[in-house]
């Protein structure tokens, strides 16, 4: 049942051909909402990375040891959601012992991630492209940075536009969503170039 | 057979990850006891590592002053860390000033002790205590301000005049949660067994609605205290005092102490502005004190005076009447320092008249709370 798809494939593919963000629109409000700033820009995909890595792995183990076999596939959703919040509450906890550091850069955005569309996202591709455990890692990860790439892409356009004559009406928000068009419509001249499933 | 299976599938996988996440915070989160030292090893305190510094404080009967009881929302229980806890978080920054990040001085409420931690609060936060007494007299002084005396039984309170306590207002109607608001007493320290209050009625105020509207002779309340630095001086400089409407009570509070302890050796000009004689109170003890004490003067002002002539005070706004008595009776070759309690606003604009007339800014001492 397994694609035969290189995992280096898939982690490059995940990272520009297939971009999480850009090619999917997975986890738009924090991608909008926290692009304002470099440093936490950085600080979240950092974290989104992280985050997709763990949650990625424990929820194949879930889906192929406890929903599949016992045939409850349709619970799906409510799982990983429960096993994603779990896993940002570990890593949150852990974090903070280990490195009070990494912990102050990351702030609040490590428990915004539970709730950011692009984990649950990449749990649910894993399923439907029925990824074996190394091309699922190579998949989360690669998704993360796609993710973390596309912020900082954002957040470095958007500090040029602060210096730049934006009619008022398109200030904030509308800009911003028009720029995100425009790097949307770059990574659409990727896609399919590379297989992903 | 799937409505049992699968409830109790997701009841398993919960209860797993559940037992997971415990185990990991009784290991992650277990900081063992950590010292806290304060003032340079004056008190050092041994408690469990983990929560913030002013939960651990207060646990150990030290509290530093908090009016939100914790929630990162007032700002007021800033002390220094002289050991190293982390650079300064975003829910800290907006309310420390630049000097105070660079001297590393933190909100307690927001940094958790997680190890060895030195400190330094101001000395008389040593004898601050939580009091619990009952409410022996409600006095309403004027149509919005009322005198709340409070019995604090066999315990005593030992302060200095001037000084402000937290009341701490419980849960009532649609709030939730205990809040915490600061009051200058008007009491004397020498009545060590009674702390009085001079509240007035802010619209939609959460301690004021309470204290107006719930609160009755009898009943119970908590205060914690007594904090504060507005004290008078021990200079024989005059000292020219401004209030506004409740501001009154520290002063009440400082005067009739000087009046008790025959401190009474330097000038004191005491001004205090209203709008109509209906937000007057006081006027008479204040004038009997004028005239039984030869260096103080009381100069009451009224910025509207409704009755025809029956005003016998000052008439005008506050800065003004200050500004002409400081120029023509004070005199500006006397040493001056200022004391100010009011509004903001009233705060600023005495500001500004007290330096125009030679007060240098450090000599002018008010509480930033209002």
């Amino acid at each position: 049942m397994t694609p035969e798809i290189n995992p280096f494939v898939i982690l490059i593919a995940s990272i520009f051909t297939s971009n999480i963000l850009l090619s999917n629109f997975l986890g738009m409000c924090s991608f909008i909402s926290i692009s304002k700033d470099m440093k936490s820009a950085n600080g979240l995909g950092l974290a989104v990375t992280v985050v997709l890595a763990f949650t990625g792995i424990i929820n194949w183990y879930v889906l192929n040891y406890v929903l599949i076999p016992m045939d409850i596939l349709y619970l799906r959703y409510i799982v990983f959601i429960i096993v994603i919040a779990a896993t940002v509450q570990v890593l949150e906890m852990v974090i903070d012992r280990l490195s009070p550091a990494l912990y102050m850069s990351l702030g609040i955005f490590l428990p915004l991630i539970t709730v950011n569309c692009a984990i649950l996202g990449a749990v649910l591709f894993v399923e439907i492209r029925k990824y074996d455990l190394i091309q699922t890692l190579f998949f989360s990860i690669g998704s993360g940075l796609g993710w973390w790439l596309a912020i900082m892409a954002l957040s470095a356009i958007q500090k040029k536009l602060k210096n730049a004559p934006v009619p008022a009406g398109l200030k904030g928000p509308g800009i911003t969503l028009i720029t995100i068009g425009f790097m949307a419509m770059a990574f659409i001249g990727f896609s399919g170039m590379v297989p992903i499933q | 057979m799937d409505y049992i299976i699968a409830p109790l599938t997701i009841a398993l996988i919960t209860a797993v990850l559940a037992a997971f996440i415990s185990i990991i915070d009784s290991i992650v989160n277990n900081y063992g006891d950590v010292k806290i030292n304060i003032n340079n090893g004056k008190k050092e305190l041994t408690v469990k590592g983990g929560a913030p510094l002013l939960h651990l404080l207060s646990s150990e009967k030290i509290f530093l002053p908090s009016a939100c009881g914790g929630r990162g929302s007032c700002g007021a229980c800033k002390c220094k860390v002289t050991s190293d806890v982390g650079p300064h978080l975003p829910t800290e920054v907006p309310y420390l000033e630049k000097d105070e990040i660079k001297e590393n001085i933190r909100l307690s409420c927001q940094i958790k002790v997680k190890k060895d931690i030195s400190i330094e609060i101001p000395e008389f936060l040593f004898n601050v205590k939580e009091f619990v007494g009952k409410i022996e007299k409600i006095t309403d002084l004027t149509h919005d301000i009322k005198e709340v005396l409070i019995d604090i039984g066999d315990e005593t309170i030992s302060f200095d005049s001037g000084m402000y306590v937290q009341l701490v207002v419980p849960p009532y109607a649609k709030i939730k949660g205990e809040t915490q608001r600061a009051y200058s007493m008007s009491s004397r320290p020498s009545d060590s067994h009674h702390v009085e209050l001079l509240i007035r009625l802010v619209p939609g105020g959460i301690a004021t609605t309470y204290v107006h509207q719930s609160l009755h002779v009898g009943n119970d309340i908590k205060i914690i205290g007594p904090f504060g630095e507005f004290q008078r001086s021990s200079t024989t400089a005059a000292m020219i005092c401004v209030a506004g409407g409740s501001g009154m009570a520290p002063f009440k509070s400082i005067l009739y102490d000087m009046y008790e302890n025959g401190d009474t050796d330097r000038d004191v000009w005491y001004f205090f502005g209203a709008r109509t004689e209906k937000d007057m109170f006081y006027i008479d003890e204040l004038y009997e004190l004028d005239s039984k004490w030869e260096r103080f003067h009381f100069i009451p002002a009224l910025s509207e005076p409704q009755g025809e002539g029956t005003w016998k005070g000052e008439k005008g706004i506050i800065t003004d009447v200050l500004d002409s008595y400081l120029k023509r009776k004070v005199g500006p070759d006397v040493e001056k320092e200022g004391y100010l309690c009011g509004s903001p606003g009233m705060i600023n604009a005495c500001n500004n008249v007290l330096t125009d007339n030679g007060i240098p800014i450090e000599k002018i001492y008010y509480d930033k709370f209002a």
